[in-house]
């Protein structure tokens, strides 16, 4: 039997046990188990169905390096087994996507006044050698929900399925995205909050 | 064959955010009833959201729609101690209003106004967006660290810790605006890209 996978937040966020961080996030136990829960069900499937482990991480890769998160980068990079050219290939297309969010346009209306224009992100031509089309056209829908999440359209679903993923897949492909503008979120946030030092302890009284 | 995204045809779609109860359609096509196993229906938690398309679209994956469903109803719900029920709703709010999703912004401003009966502080927020001054300064501290966290890449830092402790804040209160912007992140994405707002039924 292999060992359970360590706490991936408590190992991104450098949670030690005892911690008052990891006294905090014992008060909260389904929040704990099931963010550890929503990386198992991405990154060690029971089903892999349509997105395979490797395509898995080199997204997980890409999105962890557009948030400048260094630290879960590395972590998911590990991940892509003994494909040095290919892990260049993703790096270099991190560098060349790196913006900062969230910006685009509201469908024409009142909002259009808040319309931010900004980077529409495609793989390079060395990059889609690397990388081929599928997953390029992968990278390229990952920056759309990184960064400006609120251009997005059955277009940008049809570029995917045109590529050869199917319906299926897209939504994994897409709860890879979103759980990780989470994980990378949270891992932030407890830093910080393990780096402010402690404060006020929770009081018992219940919220409300 | 290639499967084919659907371009839906939507009457009054909302153009603003708003507090009313609005409607959400598919870009993609959700599984029906008859096609959900044992495996499809744990992923859908309660049995009730096989009326929802959204929900019927993520059980496409019911693994990490279970889990996300979990994540969510204790970020939120989990009542013992912690951040009142109005700034976790608020911090929702905040993250939705800054990504720019309508829909989610719709549900959780609704919220917030329900569990604080501030409704016109909350549409302050939908109206003037994130730098709108909502009536205190602990929700105005609630909304603007949200939004640090939000921002891709985080702005977050030590600072905006500082801000919630002068607010009154405890470390567990702490937590819970941390985790209430954060997985809106995760869920404004799904809402936005696998479909959009339609008018209320």
């Amino acid at each position: 039997m292999t060992a359970p996978t360590p706490d991936v937040i408590d190992h991104l966020a450098d949670i030690r046990p005892g911690s008052f961080v990891d006294r905090i996030r014992t008060e909260r136990p389904e929040t704990r188990a099931n963010a550890q829960k929503s990386y198992l069900a991405l990154f060690e499937p029971a089903h892999e169905g349509d997105v395979t482990r490797a395509e898995r991480l080199i997204v997980a890769t890409f999105v962890a390096g557009l948030h400048d998160a260094e630290t879960a980068e590395a972590f998911y990079a590990a991940g892509i087994e003994g494909d040095a050219a290919l892990i260049a290939a993703v790096k270099s297309e991190i560098e060349a996507g790196r913006t900062s969010g969230p910006y685009g346009n509201y469908p024409s209306g009142p909002l259009s006044r808040e319309d931010k224009s900004g980077l529409v992100f495609t793989v390079s031509e060395l990059g889609r050698t690397a990388l081929g089309h599928k997953l390029s056209a992968a990278l390229e829908h990952s920056h759309l929900l990184v960064y400006r999440p609120r251009e997005a359209s059955p277009e940008a679903l049809q570029a995917l399925l045109d590529a050869g993923w199917t319906t299926t897949a897209i939504v994994t492909l897409s709860q890879i995205v979103a759980f990780l503008a989470f994980q990378i979120r949270v891992v932030a946030g407890l830093a910080a909050l393990s780096e402010a030092g402690e404060g006020i302890r929770a009081s018992a009284t219940a919220a409300e | 064959m290639t499967e084919t995204a659907i371009h839906p045809t939507i009457d009054n779609r909302p153009a603003a955010f708003t507090q009313a109860e609005i409607g959400w359609t598919p870009w993609l096509q959700p599984l029906s009833e008859e096609d959900l196993s044992d495996r499809h229906w744990a992923g859908l938690v309660d049995a009730s959201r096989a009326k929802s398309p959204y929900f019927m679209l993520l059980a496409r994956d019911p693994e990490i729609l279970e889990a996300r469903t979990k994540t969510d109803k204790d970020i939120f719900y989990n009542t013992k101690a912690g951040l009142p029920r109005a700034e976790r709703e608020l911090s929702a709010a905040a993250a939705s209003r800054f990504n720019g999703c309508i829909f989610c912004a719709s549900v959780h401003s609704r919220f917030a106004s329900h569990h604080s009966k501030r409704t016109g502080d909350v549409q302050k927020l939908l109206d003037n967006g994130t730098d709108a001054d909502l009536g205190s300064s602990r929700w105005n501290a609630v909304t603007k660290v949200s939004v640090a966290l939000t921002q891709t890449p985080s702005t977050f830092g030590v600072t905006d810790i500082e801000r919630l402790r002068s607010e009154g804040l405890d470390d567990l209160e702490i937590a819970d605006a941390i985790h209430g912007a954060a997985f809106f992140n995760w869920a404004n994405r799904l809402m936005l890209s696998l479909g959009e707002p339609t008018a209320a039924a």
